[in-house]
């Protein structure tokens, strides 16, 4: 079996400051990491690699720089990884982003597709569900665990909702989005670091590699049914009195407000 | 038009379809407002919908649509959007939503924003102006979906306001769509209701959240959320670091609640963080940090060392309420 891992390679925005001033995001000297549900969909994917033996590829789509995602999913154990990379998919909203990766895993052949549930500096969680729709094929979101069926091209999938535990079957080919399960993202080891600089590659594909596969009005900013009108800071309320005072007067100013507030 | 696709669990409506079609009411240029409601043995349930606001209410009535899966849910909601031709189709960004919305979206070719905030038609062009956090929340971004129909948008929970319900006339009528085996293609094994007394905290009044300044120590919280009758909260980061409920978080990634008393002990107040919580009618927050953006939302800040206030604040309290 062979299983294609999305991953995205994000800003920490836990560490993503606004400029007060200009009113943008500061990006320098904020980390990339390889989205947190993504990682839980390569540790769900190599588990079922230890399991079975399945050959599982890493895709990523974005800049070059975008190479350090995979080679860290490559030294976490993926057996080949891919970069979608070309300007001219650039401004990509998540129905041109979908369009393009379903292409790209078309091209490459898959029986099982993992994607994260969202990623954090978007959150629209769309594009996993958006691959299966291009696709054709079943999706199972919101998964914490995956096992294959013995003897059957399916998986059980355990979701989680809201409200509820779900378990479902679905049968290969799939996709299934990931959010963080029982087994914690394993860490890449000395040796997969060094194999996946020295002995395996990532590998571009470009507009020109997935031609027949997606088509040109349907990529980049051209491809995109939305569009940014505008981006801006949140307004801060900013009206509270903000007390540096001892701990014995900072109880009393809390007790005195929630008196007023007929809170106690 | 616009066309809203609400939600119901084992019958039960799911409150952001009725917080939709309010919104919808007022974003209708034309006045219309139609309710799409999916599942088996609901009929029931349209007049609520028309109550609260709906013109018409379209149903497709299925024993494959009892317990929510993709495909027939997707299939029935394109029917619905290719007969009714909707300007606008709102979905609630609830797990379901989230799922459901994407596929819809990807098979009719059109734009949708996810998790919108606040939605409003613009005056010049028409469109519809779907506003939505980013970046973790860091920032705000206004989206729109010029040259695709219809434009979509799921909405967080608990952000518009539904109408008061009146008794309203409104047609009611059946879609026309017809399932086969195959549209069910996962096979649902087992469903299990998370009990725990899972406590919902967009339903508390009082809110006691902890963050990551907590060190993972959340007694005092919890004693203190028992003294004024509330629930214990938490931001993304005391989430993440396991040192609470998942289904207590709030912000951006958790859940937007709107309590009478807000509590932030020790969170910095990522916007991530204060997009969930802004709407608190009193916000108290304790952070050692006198520069943290928390004390930007707050009414009242307390600069200090929440592990040593909060123990005297829950006496002091406690001193006040015995010698009533």
């Amino acid at each position: 079996m062979k299983i294609i891992v999305c991953i995205k390679q994000v800003p920490d925005t836990n560490e993503v400051r606004i400029d007060p001033i200009k009113g943008t995001l500061i990006r320098e000297g904020v980390p990339s990491i390889i989205n947190p549900d993504d990682l839980c969909g390569l540790e769900a994917a190599l588990a079922l690699k230890d399991a079975h033996g399945f050959h599982i590829t890493a895709l990523s789509m974005g800049p070059p720089q975008a190479d350090v995602a995979l080679r860290e999913a490559l030294a976490m154990g993926c057996d080949a990884a891919f970069l979608v990379s070309d300007r001219a998919f650039g401004g990509a909203d998540t129905w041109a982003t979908s369009k393009t990766l379903a292409g790209a895993i078309q091209k490459l052949g898959f029986d099982l597709i993992i994607t994260g549930r969202q990623a954090i500096d978007g959150d629209t969680a769309q594009v996993g569900p958006q691959i299966a729709e291009h696709l054709g094929i079943p999706q199972a979101t919101y998964a914490h665990n995956v096992e294959k069926v013995c003897g059957e091209n399916a998986f059980v999938v355990e979701r989680l909702f809201e409200d509820c535990r779900q378990k479902v079957k679905v049968k290969a080919p799939c996709l299934i989005t990931a959010i963080s399960g029982a087994g914690a993202p394993r860490y890449m080891t000395v040796a997969g670091i060094v194999a996946a600089y020295d002995e395996k590659t990532v590998d571009m594909l470009t507009f020109e590699d997935l031609k027949g596969f997606v088509d040109e009005g349907d990529i980049g900013l051209k491809g995109s049914p939305t569009q940014v009108r505008k981006s801006y800071p949140k307004a801060a309320k900013g009206q509270g009195i903000v007390h540096e005072v001892s701990e014995d007067e900072a109880v009393e100013i809390i007790v005195n407000k929630l008196k007023e507030g007929g809170l106690i | 038009m616009i066309l809203i696709i609400c939600e119901q669990r084992d019958g039960i409506l799911h409150k952001v379809s009725l917080e939709l079609i309010g919104k919808a009411r007022e974003l209708a240029t034309d006045n219309r407002v139609v309710a799409l409601l999916l599942g088996h043995k609901i009929e029931g349930l349209a007049r609520t919908l028309v109550d609260h606001g709906a013109d018409k209410v379209i149903f497709a009535d299925d024993e494959i649509l009892a317990q929510y899966m993709t495909e027939p849910y997707a299939k029935a909601a394109c029917a619905a959007i290719r007969q009714e031709n909707p300007e606008i189709v709102l979905i609630g960004a609830t797990y379901i939503g989230r799922d459901l919305g994407p596929r819809i979206a990807a098979r009719i070719k059109t734009g949708l924003t996810a998790d919108c905030t606040f939605l409003e038609i613009d005056a010049e062009t028409g469109e519809l102006l779907m506003t939505r956090p980013a970046f973790g929340g860091n920032l705000m971004a206004t989206i729109v979906c010029p040259n695709h129909r219809p434009q979509m948008a799921t909405v967080r929970p608990g952000v518009m306001l539904a109408a008061e319900p009146a008794a309203r006339n409104g047609e009611v009528a059946r879609l026309d769509i017809s399932f086969e085996a195959a549209d069910a293609n996962i096979e649902i094994l087992e469903t299990t209701k998370i009990s725990k007394e899972a406590v919902d905290i967009t339903k508390a009044n009082v809110l006691i959240s902890g963050g990551r300044g907590m060190g993972g120590d959340f007694s005092d919280l919890r004693r203190l959320a028992e003294i004024l009758g509330g629930e214990l909260a938490a931001s993304r980061a005391a989430v993440d670091a396991g040192h609470a409920e998942k289904a207590a978080q709030v912000g951006q990634t958790g859940k937007t609640v709107r309590p009478d008393l807000y509590i932030a002990a020790g969170i910095s107040g990522a916007v991530q963080h204060t997009a969930g919580m802004e709407e608190s009618a009193l916000t108290i927050a304790i952070n050692k940090d006198p520069a943290a953006p928390i004390f930007d939302v707050a009414d009242i800040g307390i600069v200090g060392n929440v592990a040593r206030i909060v123990p005297k604040l829950n006496a002091g309290l406690l001193e006040v309420i015995s010698n009533r």
